[in-house]
């Protein structure tokens, strides 16, 4: 994997882990305004750097949350533990 | 329903095998306190919670240590995938070459085969999340003698960042222990 893909992928799982750690404090704080301004920033920037991931990489997400177009990419390495 | 995501929730880089020390970490992977055992234990203690906020953290532990399970695969596969035939009889691992060559099975280090007597769903919602809470703390304590046996720091930041999940997930159930309690005193007044 080039470094250029790794940077990309390094920021996507931290944003991902963001998101996670937000959403599980969210679960037993559901009141708190500024965890839930941080979550929906959090997912919209995701799905930004999500699609252009995607765009260079192929799809990320199964069962149609990722579009493949042009080709099947799904099947193509590397799969996480190959990274 | 679940859907995969094509990466791994913390990256896992270890290129050095160490067949000895893929020994030890596997029983994250399938021992009493490991990943699947966590995961199966709040998916399947959510049905019988009785408030929405419970249900909905352990779904999302739950989910989480899935994730977790993945990565302690990853990490037992990189530290045997290129290890050679005489390192895994060396590291006292043959026994499991025999049955799994390098492929991952849920065992504990010591070989005993996962099984679903590791996790409780008493259908009681305080006893199933004091469960869950020292659950998470066995998890710590497990992680924490990982990190003393780990000579390897690609490894360590990993177990090292485990271990951190196991004391947030803790923090997490002990709150929604205390929304279980509000709920049930509640109810107990009308």
């Amino acid at each position: 994997m080039d470094e250029e893909r790794r940077q990309l992928l390094d920021r996507l799982v931290a944003l991902e882990f963001t998101a996670i750690e937000l959403q599980l404090f969210l679960d037993t704080h559901p009141d708190d305004q500024r965890a839930l301004a941080d979550f929906n920033a959090t997912a919209q920037e995701l799905a930004g750097l999500r699609e252009l991931y995607e765009s260079r990489y192929g799809p990320l997400l199964s069962y149609g949350f990722s579009p493949s177009p042009r080709a099947w990419r799904w099947v193509e390495e590397p799969w996480p533990w190959q990274m | 329903m679940w859907v995969y995501e094509k990466t791994l929730l913390y990256p896992v880089r270890v290129t050095r095998p160490d067949p000895r020390m893929a020994r030890e970490i596997i029983t994250q992977y399938g021992g009493p306190d490991g990943e699947l055992a966590a995961s199966l234990r709040y998916l399947t203690q959510r049905y019988a919670m009785p408030v929405s906020q419970a249900v909905a953290t352990l779904t999302d532990i739950g989910t989480e240590e899935l994730a977790h399970m993945e990565i302690v695969g990853a990490l037992v596969y990189r530290l045997i995938r290129d290890a050679p035939l005489d390192a895994i009889i060396a590291a006292g691992m043959d026994p499991y070459y025999a049955d799994h060559d390098r492929g991952i099975y849920f065992i504990t280090g010591t070989g005993e085969p996962w099984t679903a007597a590791y996790i409780a769903s008493k259908g009681d919602p305080v006893a199933d999340l004091h469960e869950d809470m020292a659950a998470e703390q066995k998890a710590r304590a497990t992680y924490e003698k990982l990190i003393d046996l780990s000579d390897d720091p690609d490894v360590t930041d990993v177990v090292r960042w485990l271990r951190q999940r196991e004391v947030n997930h803790f923090q997490r159930f002990g709150e929604t222990l205390n929304l279980v309690h509000e709920y049930l005193s509640r109810r107990r007044v009308f």
